[in-house]
């Protein structure tokens, strides 16, 4: 008979209570800060079948089998599934195996003993209980070994990672102080010390291939040395005592906060505080696992990474506003990093509400605005002109179309250009809206984080574009294209960037194009790639008339152009560096021109760029059939 | 007695002696691609708002230099942020977060 | 005395004026050239700034000087290899010489106005350069100028702008613009001629009064402003937009003809040689030579000399006189 208690139990017991409570605690804060009406939302949630489906499918692909890091890094995602699923397994077959052989069974114990042997025997199962060579305690013992030398190879890979993160597939990695690497010292000792513990007394207790084979057999030449067997047993639970306590403040937390993470986005809530509710869940999931740094385009400058997603939220984490405050305004806001997050953390909302939250101390007087409510019938500010003199209402009831090329294409007259050209190829009966200017989409004042100013500005263009009459609306510059998607209600009224208004003309033969076999390569402009996944219609229009080459990497890996207006603070050297990678990786298999589908990118680059940069209605126009 | 639209006892110069540009400095300190500013009109001209009002990120640069704080707010005051200034200026000025930090510094000097 | 090769590369007014002086030294130039005329942009230019001079008679004066002198046109550099202080150059007829100094004196190109998109070189019919301007004043055909009524000279185009990479100033723009704008009021006396300009350079003899006499008897109207945007009007007039800085307020106009500024940049091409040569680029893109001063004329590398706007942009004053100058330099080089 074992003892059904010992002492070397307690650091674990009180590290793990420690750690459920504070969990516990966080839960109900950040549930808490929620505003009313999502706490309602999530309440509902978790009682609505197809989100409950959602929330289990999600628990295990993202907290235990990491699938999304699967797809980027094999390697890493082999890693994080070892780690976290075989723990997963050896808790879970642990208490299976507890209630198989319990050693305590009818055993009579005092209240606290009784709760507390909840929490310590699955965990040292070995030393408690014996288990026989009966075949099911053959297979639970092999489970066990397995799961745990899963876990082992997992450590292997995450110490390659940290000394040689080349040979894992990455370039940087996060640098970490000393309380982290703390906690990583014991969570990768605590495998390797259960291994040996277990192993220590494999001999009666049993074990398989590896505790007792490996173990017992080799390592300890089949002896059972008692005083060493308790010091393992002691360093393991201890070692498991310190990961608890320190866990909470370190990145580990993100174990238990995806848990609820995942909850809260299943239940469709968003970022609406800077550093609350739903903010601080993302806050407290992010691993600290860098696969962030080397598809931020910031970390090209000077190879200074320290502006990327997870610093940028790890200093929020600490409250350490200056920095917050640095890293929120240089941000280019290109959502790569959101793009590769395993964790599927909105960094990029989180920013936009810390924007939101800098006080720029000033109230936008947009009262001039108002005099434009007669634009039409007032000679000086004709801000809509007409493609064809017509009578104005007959144009408005014609009119289907409607272009708003925006303000950065006026300082491309190649792109609205081709666009009238397209639209009169087509015999379109269009209407070119701010020909003579117009007022801004509020995209770049929404970026600086004055939601109200910007709502101003989008009020006043709904009700300009509202009047013209049209049923589509065709934009060339993706900032507009998604504000005008995101916050405009323009119902009724489709709206569609030029790629998509081209594409469509052209599968409906409206136009016709000649194919040649000069060599593009197509840049995904940030805010229409990633934002709104138009990948194909821009690579429907360039396959019809010439060779697609393909970047370094393109979709939404696409590297942003370097002009985003979406950094505030960014100066121009900085941006004159990510312009040159990024061309240098739009370069990699030799095109002949670049093509792209924004005015800022094309402009951008073709500061930099070595061959021609042209809109994708340029070359549309280009190649136009002669008749 | 006449009026003759103006007064003696107060010169329209602009008395540099008094004014006081602390916060131009710290401006200054800040942004240091301000002091980089050629005056071509680039920024005014292409400018968004300016289409409609009196808006130009070099006159608000100006005025601040020469104390006419108030006045330059107000013109700061009609921007939509759009950024144009920021792609054509030709000395590579970073106009967007220089208008930003002088709403900042100037406001937070007003209110204390 | 031995024979002594000084290979000059590029026959425009540098090239054909430093080879004279050699030859006057008693050395033996041979002028590489890559086109099939020489002359460089003195050749393509009708007249020069300030006096209004014929750019041909000078052009004549300098072919005049270079006459017994050998000049390999439509020829290119392919290769040189250094052999001690010597230089055994591959030209792209497979020719080749063992020279024992080369000068550079490969010029300048024009900035390619289509780069600035917003000027709409190549989209407007209307805009023309001022390379194409002088080309109007030397054979009066192009079917762009059509008794323009209003006329506007954007200076200062691919120069002190960043965003074209190009921060510094090219020199001759502002004089450039000045004469042009006279000369294209004295071919359309009725037209309203406007010069949009940043800083007016004069800074040579002669200069200031031709800024004078374009003011008082040309009257040619000078805006401190850059031109910012040009879109065309539903008549296909070009609309330009600019600050009157002076003013603080900004303008548009309707033009019938926009004359861009194009600057200087480092000619196409260079950059080979330069790299068969080991020589640096200076921050402006151009030649770097081995100090501002005294040194003007030399380069890091032995036996290799520059001359002319392959350094910096210069007027054709500047480049002569560097070319005599950087002659003087070969001679003392070879003969110590």
């Amino acid at each position: 008979m074992r003892p059904t208690f010992d002492p070397f139990v307690l650091p674990f017991v009180i590290g793990t209570t420690f750690v459920l409570m504070y969990c516990f605690i966080g839960m109900i804060r950040i549930i808490w800060q929620l505003p009313k009406k999502d706490r309602r939302k999530f309440g509902l949630s978790l009682i609505t079948p197809k989100t409950l489906w959602k929330n289990i499918k999600d628990l295990f692909g993202d907290c235990l089998f990491h699938v999304k890091i699967w797809k980027r890094k094999p390697l890493i995602g082999y890693m994080h599934s070892a780690i976290a699923f075989g723990w997963f397994m050896i808790i879970i077959v642990g208490h299976f195996e507890t209630v198989a052989f319990s050693p305590l069974r009818g055993v009579e114990m005092p209240f606290m003993q009784k709760l507390m042997s909840n929490l310590y025997l699955p965990i040292f199962f070995r030393y408690f209980a014996i288990e026989g060579l009966t075949l099911k305690a053959q297979i639970f013992s092999f489970l066990m070994d397995f799961f745990l030398l899963m876990i082992i190879s997992g450590i292997v890979i995450a110490v390659v990672k940290k000394k040689r993160p080349r040979k894992v597939g990455m370039k940087r990695v996060t640098k970490f102080g000393i309380k982290e690497d703390l906690v990583r010292i014991a969570l990768w000792t605590i495998f390797p010390l259960r291994f040996l513990a277990e192993s220590s007394v494999a001999g009666f207790a049993g074990g398989s291939f590896l505790t007792k084979f490996l173990g017992f057999d080799l390592l300890f030449g089949g002896n059972y040395n008692e005083t060493l067997s308790m010091v393992l047993w002691w360093l393991y639970s201890i070692d498991l005592a310190i990961f608890m306590f320190v866990l909470p403040f370190t990145r580990y937390m993100h174990i238990p906060a995806e848990a609820l993470l995942i909850l809260l986005r299943n239940a469709g809530l968003k970022t609406t505080a800077p550093r609350k509710g739903y903010a601080l869940a993302e806050i407290y999931s992010c691993p600290s696992c860098g696969l962030c740094i080397d598809v931020c385009p910031m970390s090209e400058y000077k190879n200074d990474y320290k502006k990327t997603a997870v610093y940028f939220m790890r200093n929020i984490r600490r409250k350490n506003k200056r920095e917050v405050r640095k890293m929120t305004e240089i941000c280019l806001m290109c959502g790569k990093c959101v793009e590769v997050c395993p964790l599927g953390i909105e960094s990029l909302n989180i920013k936009m509400a810390q924007r939101a939250n800098i006080s720029y101390r000033m109230k936008s007087d947009f009262g001039y605005l108002e005099r434009l409510r007669d634009y039409e019938t007032t000679s000086q500010q004709v801000i809509v002109s007409k493609s064809k003199s017509k009578s104005e209402s007959e144009s408005k009831s014609e009119s289907k179309i409607v272009y708003f090329a925006g303000c950065m294409s006026h300082l491309t007259p190649k792109i609205t250009r081709s666009m009238v050209k397209i639209f009169e190829e087509a015999k379109e009966n269009y209407e070119f809206l701010d020909k003579n200017g117009s007022i801004c989409c509020g995209r770049p004042m929404m970026l600086t984080g004055k939601v109200n100013e910007a709502k101003s500005l989008i009020e006043k263009n709904t009700e300009l574009i509202k009047s013209s009459g049209a049923k589509r609306l065709v934009l060339s510059c993706p900032i507009c294209y998604k504000v005008f998607k995101e916050e405009y209600h323009l119902e009724g009224i489709e709206i569609l960037h030029h790629t998509q208004y081209i594409n469509e003309l052209i599968e409906n033969d409206k136009i016709h194009v000649d194919r040649s076999d000069k060599r593009y390569v197509y840049h995904d402009p940030c805010e229409l790639g990633r934002a709104f996944k138009v990948y194909d219609e821009p690579r429907n229009i360039i396959d019809n008339i010439g060779l697609l080459t393909r970047g370094k990497s393109d979709k939404d890996m696409s590297v942003c152009c370097g002009g985003s207006i979406g950094s505030i603070t960014m100066t121009i050297e900085e941006r004159d560096e990510i312009t040159t990678n990024s061309i240098k990786d739009l370069m990699h298999n030799n095109p002949e021109e670049i093509v792209t589908a924004c005015p800022l990118c094309q402009k951008t680059f073709a500061r930099k760029s070595p061959i021609a940069v042209k809109d994708i209605a340029e070359i549309v126009v280009e190649n136009l059939e002669d008749e | 007695m006449i009026d003759f639209g103006f007064s003696i006892s107060k010169s329209s110069h602009i008395q540099m002696d008094d004014v006081d540009l602390k916060l131009f400095n710290k401006l200054e300190t800040l942004c240091p691609d301000i002091k980089t500013c050629m005056a071509c009109g680039l920024c005014t001209a292409t400018c968004t708002a300016g289409n409609f009002t009196d808006v130009s990120f070099r006159q608000i640069i100006l005025m601040l230099q020469r104390g006419k704080e108030k006045e330059a707010l107000q013109k700061v005051k009609k921007c939509m942020m759009c950024g144009k200034c920021l792609l054509v200026c030709s000395r590579g000025i970073n106009t967007r977060n220089i208008l930003l930090s002088i709403t900042r510094i100037y406001n937070e000097a007003q209110n204390i | 005395m031995k024979e002594h090769i000084v290979l000059i590369i590029g026959a425009g007014p540098a090239g054909l004026e430093t080879a004279y002086q050699l030859k006057n030294l008693g050395l033996t130039p041979v002028v590489i050239e890559r086109n099939d005329k020489i002359g460089g942009h003195l050749a393509q230019w009708d007249r020069l700034f300030p006096s209004s001079e014929e750019a041909e008679q000078l052009l004549e004066r300098l072919k005049g000087q270079t006459k017994d002198i050998e000049i390999r046109l439509n020829s290119r550099i392919t290769n040189i290899e250094r052999e001690g202080d010597s230089f055994h150059v591959t030209l792209s007829n497979n020719r080749t010489y063992d020279a024992d100094a080369i000068v550079l004196c490969t010029g300048f190109d024009l900035f390619k106005a289509e780069k600035k998109q917003e000027y709409g070189y190549g989209i407007y019919n209307n805009v023309i350069t001022n390379a194409e301007l002088e080309r109007y004043f030397k054979t009066h055909h192009d079917e762009r100028i059509n008794e323009p009524k209003r006329i506007g000279f954007v200076h200062c185009v691919g120069s002190r702008d960043v965003k074209v990479n190009n921060t510094y100033c090219s020199k001759v723009c502002c004089a450039t613009a000045l004469k042009q704008a006279c000369e294209i009021k004295d071919e359309f006396p009725d037209a309203d001629v406007y010069c949009f300009y940043m800083d007016l350079r004069m800074f040579g003899k002669g200069y200031e009064d031709l800024y004078l006499k374009a003011q008082k008897d040309f009257d040619i109207k000078c805006v401190r402003g850059r031109v910012c945007e040009v879109s065309e009007n539903i008549e296909g007039k070009l609309v330009i937009k600019a600050e009157d800085t002076l003013l603080g307020t900004p303008m548009k106009m309707t033009l019938d003809l926009l004359v861009l500024m194009c600057g200087m940049e480092k000619a196409d091409g260079v950059d080979k040689i330069q790299k068969m040569l080991s020589i640096n680029s200076n921050s402006d893109g151009f030649i770097e030579n081995k100090d501002t001063f005294t040194g003007m004329n030399l380069t890091r590398e032995r036996g290799v000399f520059v001359a002319g706007a392959c350094t910096s942009p210069k007027t054709l004053p500047d480049t002569l006189a560097e070319a005599r100058a950087a002659a003087m330099e070969v001679y003392r080089y070879l003969n110590s």
